[in-house]
């Protein structure tokens, strides 16, 4: 994008990306602000060492690179509330930053942003397995919740890929989606209320223990809004009883358009499935070379299929399940024969970013379509793809339509890294097309924020800006994501 | 804070203009026409919850009666897209003949508010009105994928989607939900469905104390039963449930859907784990579902023929029992709980002793309590909706503005 007045970072083989041309004002007062923070939050608060402030630099979206103007690692709400008012009465942006595994950029910052890291907030607060309740700061990570509370049977439904490291924060800030979520929903169906810091330091408090907050579903709104409203220090999450059993099953297809027409009849049937994972030939390569988890390597398609409950529950279920796939000319089935067999199938859908990571470079897509146009945008986004030159890998949650191309690349060429991104960004229309959105579990962030005129009108996008406003009035909060650059409010 | 005093439930008197446009287009236009006049519009789907916070100070109404009809419906993708004010009756028919349905089973206020009129599906998610299934399946609001709206500034938009997975820009299709019609009028709704169940099955529990019963449904929801109702009816309302025929003392009830067999296997679990705790009784589907719709309608309180004030009071679950015996030591008050005792509808003898049943939530943990039903004067005095901390009300406010920046929608009825 050419804009005179933005500021681009830049990272190897990556068309520049606008950020909002930082305020010279707040780089000049740099050291003020440092010393500034240094009083806010107990020691060792605010990084300093370079070294240090690499890893803030950027996030899961890699493929930039922006230092920010200072770190703070505020321990508590108050100093987060302290934090936030004084940014506010000195006009300095804030990114808040979870584990940094987002990605679309969400997490990166600016050059005259404070990174604001809740990493050292930590703590699980309160279980209350009566009240099927936790609270947690925002700095846990997603996994330790469940490992919490496994022994008394119970977990916490999302599980992104990256729930070892990223934290329930930053699943707010994303609504945060995961493999499980046509049974459980996502983070904004297990949320029940937050602790919100809002920019002047106001802290205030959205729902509880309680089913449902009063008022506006301000919740609701937070979830999943990027960091753009306030920052979350602390969550009610919702637990649920761990089913007794759960048994991924593999289902090998011989063709993509086979395994989308068998998802769309076992939802049909009245079957739902907790997870139904989608792979096409190129990721089953990819991610079998890397997790060996014994995925066929002859077919075309391969559905992981999860069903959960009780020996005699699965086994029922599994039996209609698979009376569907042998009606699409299934080729293999192979149900896993014990825990380690299942997480070895998981392993393998789990790591796929990672593994397409080793091979190549790649843009991973996030569009969400319906699922009776399933088949139509994956032939299509093999076109797309093959039009440019390009390899595509698919591997995504087919029961909730949310698709994600991975497009391989070589960085190292920025010509192909441009096509790339031209062949990600017809992609994304043709979901938007299709009657789905730009983007399912990963978020606009950084990455599609120039895309957000694809899917809304500059009516939509203004009531949206007006609302971010009604929260955050001098934009302070995350201020170059989601929206795009032109056209915002004076 | 002076609110006009209500004589009917009804938001919208005789005498007002009713706009009832027939497409969106008219609807910016009645709206931009608004806009120009400063003529507040009261809003409505079907009118059944307009008891619903307060009246509201309008000189016309702006109604989705016209806006009828189901748009999009794909049984193999579990969506539907209807217009706002397409008849819930008619929303559910189509779903049960593809064998789905909602998933957050949506009350029937009219006999509990005394109103009369067709519910509309725009006005379900209106009011974010979730039933018993509200524990397993979400709230109503779980449930709404999309929806197009217009603003008070006479601007027809988009939110949210089809898809279930959608994290593209803010989401205020949470936001419309549960507004009351005070950010903007929903046109069209797009929503999630699920498969009706091959079985249900209900167990029951008898004559256990409150206290004991709230023990056993948390003791049931932490095992692998799927349980998708949890409701607890003291001896005092017991009667009032199934003509009668339950067994002798309060009922505790556990209710199971799913595959036949999956339900007779987690019946078999609930059992084993729950059975020594009070004498046990298993319903079948017929059963079931009379008894769970009348929990979900609040029967025990609709039409006793008074107008005896009603509370729906939404607490933590395990805090409902605590709630109520401590009101009792004041007030005289009867008491049913759903939602794994989280839910608790509470009807006064007299008063509806507002500031006492609110700062004993405060001290039971937080919550909130909403008036459903008092006489006029009684709920001219009461905020219906539970007041927010000054900063929260501030947001709130500003939120509002950010959607209808002249107050031209429902003015009064959040209080």
């Amino acid at each position: 994008m050419s804009n005179a007045t933005s500021h681009a970072a830049e990272g190897p083989g990556c068309a520049p990306i606008a950020f909002l041309p930082p305020r010279p004002d707040v780089l000049a007062r740099r050291d003020e602000i440092m010393a500034a923070l240094t009083e806010l939050v107990s020691a060792g608060g605010v990084v300093r060492a370079p070294l240090a402030l690499k890893p803030f630099e950027t996030d899961a979206f890699v493929a930039y690179r922006q230092p920010p103007l200072a770190v703070v690692l505020p321990q508590t709400t108050a100093e987060v509330s302290a934090v936030l008012a004084y940014c506010h009465s000195a006009r300095v942006p804030v990114v808040a930053r979870g584990a940094g595994t987002s990605l679309s950029g969400g997490a990166i910052p600016q050059a005259d942003a404070v990174v604001l890291g809740l990493s050292r907030m930590n703590r699980i607060l309160e279980i209350d397995l009566e009240n099927r309740t936790a609270r947690v700061e925002a700095g846990v990570t997603n996994l330790s919740i469940s490992e919490k509370v496994a022994a008394q049977g119970f977990f916490y439904a999302p599980d992104p890929s990256s729930q070892l490291a990223c934290t329930i924060g930053g699943n707010i800030a994303m609504n945060s989606g995961g493999a499980h979520c046509l049974k459980y929903g996502v983070t904004t169906n297990n949320l029940l209320g937050v602790t919100l810091v809002l920019i002047d330091g106001t802290v205030v408090t959205l729902g509880g223990k309680h089913l449902d907050a009063g008022g506006y579903d301000l919740l609701g709104l937070v979830c999943g809004a990027e960091g753009q409203l306030g920052v979350v220090t602390e969550a009610v999450v919702r637990l649920i009883a761990r089913p007794e059993g759960a048994r991924p099953v593999l289902f090998g297809f011989d063709s993509s358009e086979e395994a989308g027409a068998c998802v769309a009849d076992i939802i049909a049937a009245g079957i739902i499935p907790v997870a139904i994972e989608f792979m096409d030939r190129p990721a089953i390569a990819i991610c079998e070379a890397f997790a060996k988890a014994g995925y066929p390597l002859d077919v075309a398609a391969l559905l992981i299929v999860e069903v959960e409950g009780a020996e005699a529950e699965m086994a029922a279920m599994l039996a209609e399940i698979v009376t569907i796939a042998r009606r699409h000319g299934v080729r293999t089935v192979r149900e896993s024969q014990s825990a380690t067999e299942a997480a070895l199938i998981w392993k393998g859908r789990k790591s796929a970013f990672g593994a397409t990571g080793r091979i190549a470079d790649y843009i991973c897509m996030d569009g969400t379509v319906p699922l009776s146009q399933l088949p139509y945008v994956l032939k299509r986004t093999g076109e797309i793809c093959a039009g440019f030159g390009l390899e595509v890998a698919n591997v995504f949650h087919a029961g909730d339509g949310n698709m994600h191309p991975l497009i391989l690349f070589n960085a190292n060429d920025p010509a192909e890294a441009a096509k790339a991104e031209a062949a990600g960004n017809e992609i994304l229309k043709l979901c938007v097309e299709a009657g789905g959105c730009l983007t399912g579990e990963h978020g606009v962030g950084l990455e599609k924020r120039d895309l957000m005129r694809f899917q809304y009108s500059e009516a939509e996008l203004a009531q949206q800006m007006a609302v971010r406003a009604a929260f955050d009035p001098l934009w302070l909060l995350n201020p170059s994501k989601v929206f795009p650059l032109e056209g915002r409010p004076a | 804070m002076t609110l006009p005093s209500m004589s009917s439930p009804s938001m919208i008197s005789p005498a007002m203009i009713l706009h009832a446009p027939r497409s969106e287009a008219e609807v910016v236009e009645i709206v931009r026409g608004a806009l120009a006049g400063a003529t507040p519009l009261a809003l409505q789907g079907g009118g059944t919850r307009a008891g619903f916070g307060h009246a509201v100070a309008a000189e016309a109404g702006l109604s989705t009666s016209a806006l009828s009809g189901i748009l999009r419906y794909t049984p193999g993708e579990m969506v539907m897209t209807a217009l706002a004010g397409t008849p819930l009756e008619e929303v559910e028919a189509a779903l049960a003949g593809q064998g789905q349905r909602l998933a957050f089973e949506p009350a029937d206020h009219r006999p509990a508010m005394g109103t009369q009129g067709v519910p509309t599906i725009g006005g379900v998610f209106a009011a974010n009105v979730s039933g018993p299934r509200r524990i397993a399946g979400g709230a109503a609001r779980d449930s709404l994928l999309g929806i197009r709206f217009v603003n008070g500034r006479g601007e027809a938009l988009s939110a949210g989607g089809r898809v279930m997975k959608n994290v593209t820009g803010l989401d205020l299709v949470k936001l419309m939900a549960g507004s009351y019609g005070t950010l903007g009028l929903m046109t069209e709704v797009t929503f999630r469905v699920l498969p009706q169940p091959e079985r249900v099955e209900t167990l029951v529990f008898s004559g256990l104390e409150d206290q004991a019963a709230a023990e056993l449904m948390a003791a049931a929801m932490a095992l692998p039963a799927d349980v998708s109702g949890a409701a607890h009816l003291p001896e005092s309302v017991r009667g009032r449930f199934l003509a009668g025929a339950l067994p002798e003392g309060a009922a505790t009830l556990l209710r199971l859907e799913g595959h036949a067999a999956s339900v007779a296997i987690r019946a078999e679990t609930l059992t084993r784990a729950l059975g020594a705790r009070a004498p046990l009784q298993r319903l079948g589907p017929e059963q079931s579902e009379s008894l769970w719709r009348a929990v979900r309608d609040i029967h025990p309180y609709a039409e006793d023929g008074t107008q005896r004030p009603l509370w729906r009071v939404s607490v933590a679950p395990m805090a409902g029992p605590g709630l109520v015996a401590a009101l009792r030591m004041e007030a005289g008050v009867d008491a049913f709980y759903d939602w794994q005792g989280g839910l608790v509808w509470l009807r006064m003898e007299a008063e509806p002793e507002a500031a006492l049943l609110r700062g004993l939530i405060a001290k039971a943990g937080g919550g909130h309590a909403t008036l459903l039903r008092a006489n006029p004067a009684a709920r001219a005095a009461i905020p219906a909706f539970e007041p927010q901390p000054a900063p929260l009300a501030a947001l709130a406010a500003r939120v509002k503005a950010s959607l209808d920046p002249h107050g031209l929608f429902n003015p009064g009825r959040m209080g």
